[in-house]
């Protein structure tokens, strides 16, 4: 029981940390945030499955990725194009909030609805790993810097990381690790792209972007 | 023998990056390539390949990786002289990458694991996106923005869909949960149907993404405009080639499963639809090389459209997964060669391109002519079989319009190509000429594409017939 207490309070704070990012301009204090999401997801597995060999394993290599190496990158990123808040977002912070209550609302209430295995109807996994995914396609659509487009990709993967903690057993340690890998270097050609994108445009928005088209 | 034709583009790319001079490095381009082509030989000529669990090699692996290979081959070879003519901007990024990218996508073609197979395509994403900024411009920034972000977004949700499928797996009581290929296969009747059908979903919106099927496809015409001609050519004939097999692999989960004709009326509204925006794009299209990236969304409907009809249409969707590749091929390297002769892909600048680049102008033309369809070249010959499946199922409506399609595609990229080919010879203002190195790639291609057109192999028919039969019923 203490174990699905932790496990419940771990994807409490996930979608707290959705909020926060949804909610903040300055973008030093989001990749802090969605480092502190990195670090909770960590713990995950460990919280569902209990000690064993497997979630120690992928604990430890999503604390190192998630946690540590690619909000490393991120903050490396920003020190080098000199950008510190999200100005003027297509849609502003407050409705971004409200939008993203709505969709955690909708996923609670649609979680019930779906065919789950009946192990599985108690728990907070999927409805938050819904409310993750959908907040990081808002975080996504709403936001102009690359930055914060690269944060909400960000969120995006970690939904689906929650929702992978369902399955942890169809999938061998040796994929999980290669799909950490994949986001890392991901995010770090994603990085060497925003500090080309700010040379040649002398900003990061991604407004700038538009001379191809019909 | 299935882990060295993964491992040897890699070692090949390793090499590549300690490599000290630029000719060593597009070297072992050529080599890593022309090895990667015999070992597949090798591996054709074998009637069984012993597989793992998680490699294998079956009829569809097999005709992808022949395509994938063949085309790589001749990119490799035109890299050589491309690059030469590049070197103050080096290839000490390029060679690696285009080899890593070989190998990631020799993986998703052999991958018999879902997890190990969308690994490999989210590392050709990875590998390809230096490839397409290449040209250091704002322009290929923009492209390579979109192409990175777009797809790396479609490939979450086709691993989403993944996990959907083995979510279902646990539901409906299958265990030990596993998203290795067979094993699924063998327990899909028992998945779970709202589980699956969502990760069909998922898996289709995904790698359709990676593939360019409308209305996923608005990243392709920027990456495949800015890309050079050699990385358009490989996105538009393997790349794409690899994302349809992975969404072939969904397709045999849910004929296993039974729910078949669900899978192909979606693969057949999204190949309608892509077919249509194609040709809506295509029709005064001033940029010949958006032109081209419209034209494989239009292919890529093409074959859609096949499988979703399935029967005697999948058998010609197969074969035309060749002729394109094939046909993409040779139009992507001769463009790139007028792209380059005219410092200019927009149809105000680029023209009389058969009297002032008489090669290049004339494969163009040549590859304008089969990848629409006219005899005798092969796509001809695949577009009529997957027209007469279509006709032959009673789909009368399908067939018609897609022949409306592909007339509107022929008058729209005829007006675009012939205005750019015919005409008087143009002063040129940069010292590219045609040389054997970049023609020969492109005139080989277009070539092989005339051949298929005329004779059709025995071998290669019975591979596209075992390989349709993976696609259909067999319960």
């Amino acid at each position: 029981m203490s174990e699905s207490l932790l496990a419940n309070l771990l994807l409490l704070s996930v979608i707290l940390i959705n909020f926060f990012c949804l909610g903040s301009a300055r973008l030093v204090a989001c990749i802090r945030a969605i480092a502190v999401q990195g670090v909770v997801l960590a713990l995950l597995p460990v919280a569902v499955h209990g000690l064993c060999a497997h979630s120690l394993v992928l604990g430890l290599g999503t604390l190192c990725f998630k946690g540590v190496l690619i909000p490393g990158l991120l903050l490396r990123a920003i020190r080098e194009v000199r950008i510190r808040r999200e100005m003027e977002p297509f849609v502003g912070f407050a409705t971004t909030l409200f939008l993203g209550t709505l969709i955690a609302a909708c996923a609670f209430l649609c979680a019930d609805w779906l065919p789950l295995a009946a192990a599985h109807h108690e728990g907070l996994l999927v409805p938050v790993a819904l409310t993750t995914i959908f907040s990081g396609f808002l975080l996504l659509m709403t936001r102009r810097k690359a930055l914060t487009q690269v944060l909400g990709y960000l969120m995006l993967e970690n939904g689906i990381f929650i929702f992978a903690v369902l399955l942890s057993e169809a999938l061998p340690l040796m994929v999980e690790a290669g799909m950490l890998l994949d986001l890392l270097v991901g995010i770090f050609i994603m990085g060497i792209v925003i500090n080309q994108i700010r040379r040649e445009f002398s900003t990061i928005s991604t407004e700038q972007l538009t001379a191809l088209k019909e | 023998m299935l882990i060295p034709l993964i491992l040897l583009p890699l070692v090949a790319a390793l090499l590549a990056v300690v490599a000290p001079w630029h000719q060593a490095r597009s070297l072992l381009l050529v080599v890593g390539s022309a090895g990667h082509l015999l070992m597949t030989g090798v591996l054709l000529a074998q009637p069984a390949v012993v597989g793992t669990p998680w490699l294998g090699l079956d009829a569809l692996s097999r005709l992808v990786l022949l395509v994938t290979s063949l085309l790589f081959f001749g990119c490799a070879f035109y890299a050589v002289g491309y690059l030469e003519y590049h070197r103050v901007r080096g290839n000490r990024v390029m060679v690696p990458c285009l080899l890593v990218f070989l190998s990631a996508m020799t993986l998703a073609v052999l991958a018999r694991h879902f997890g190990l197979l969308w690994l490999a395509v989210e590392t050709t994403t990875l590998a390809s996106a230096p490839l397409i900024y290449y040209n250091r411009n704002r322009l290929s920034i923009e492209a390579t923005w979109k192409y990175l972000l777009l797809c790396s977004i479609g490939i979450a949700l086709a691993l989403l869909g993944i996990f959907f499928i083995g979510y279902g797996a646990l539901v409906g009581g299958v265990h030990p949960v596993d998203l290795q290929l067979d094993a699924l296969l063998a327990a899909a009747p028992d998945l779970s149907r709202p589980w699956l059908h969502a990760g069909f979903v998922f898996i289709l919106v995904g790698f359709g993404t990676k593939m360019g099927l409308a209305p996923l496809h608005c990243w392709k015409p920027d990456a495949y405009g800015e890309a050079p001609g050699l990385v358009g050519a490989l996105l538009a004939g393997g790349l794409t080639s690899v994302a349809f097999l992975a969404i072939l692999r969904a397709l045999q989960l849910m004929n296993a499963a039974g729910d078949g004709p669900l899978a192909r009326q979606a693969l057949l509204i999204m190949g309608l639809l892509s077919m249509t925006v194609a040709a809506i794009s295509m029709v005064r299209q001033p940029d010949i090389k958006r032109l081209l990236a419209y034209s494989s969304v239009e292919h890529m409907g093409i074959l859609a459209i096949g499988v979703g009809m399935g029967k005697l249409a999948t058998f010609g969707a197969l074969l035309h997964l060749v002729n394109n590749a094939l046909t993409k091929g040779g139009l992507f390297l001769s463009v790139a060669n007028l792209q380059r002769g005219y410092a200019s892909k927009k149809l105000w600048e680029v023209r009389g391109a058969i009297a002032t680049l008489p090669v290049s102008g004339t494969l163009f033309l040549a590859g304008f002519l089969a990848i629409t369809g006219s005899p005798p070249f092969g796509p001809f010959m695949s577009l009529f079989t997957i027209l007469r499946g279509v006709f032959g199922q009673g789909a009368t409506a399908v067939g018609l319009g897609m022949l409306v399609l592909l007339a509107v595609v022929f008058v729209g990229m005829g007006a675009t190509v012939l205005t750019a080919t015919q005409g008087p010879a143009v002063q040129l203002d940069t010292p590219y000429q045609d040389k054997l190195l970049v023609v020969l790639p492109p005139l080989g291609f277009v070539l092989l594409v005339l051949v298929l057109g005329l004779w059709l192999p025995e071998p290669l028919v019975s591979l596209i017939r075992e390989a349709s039969a993976l696609l259909e019923v067999t319960s």
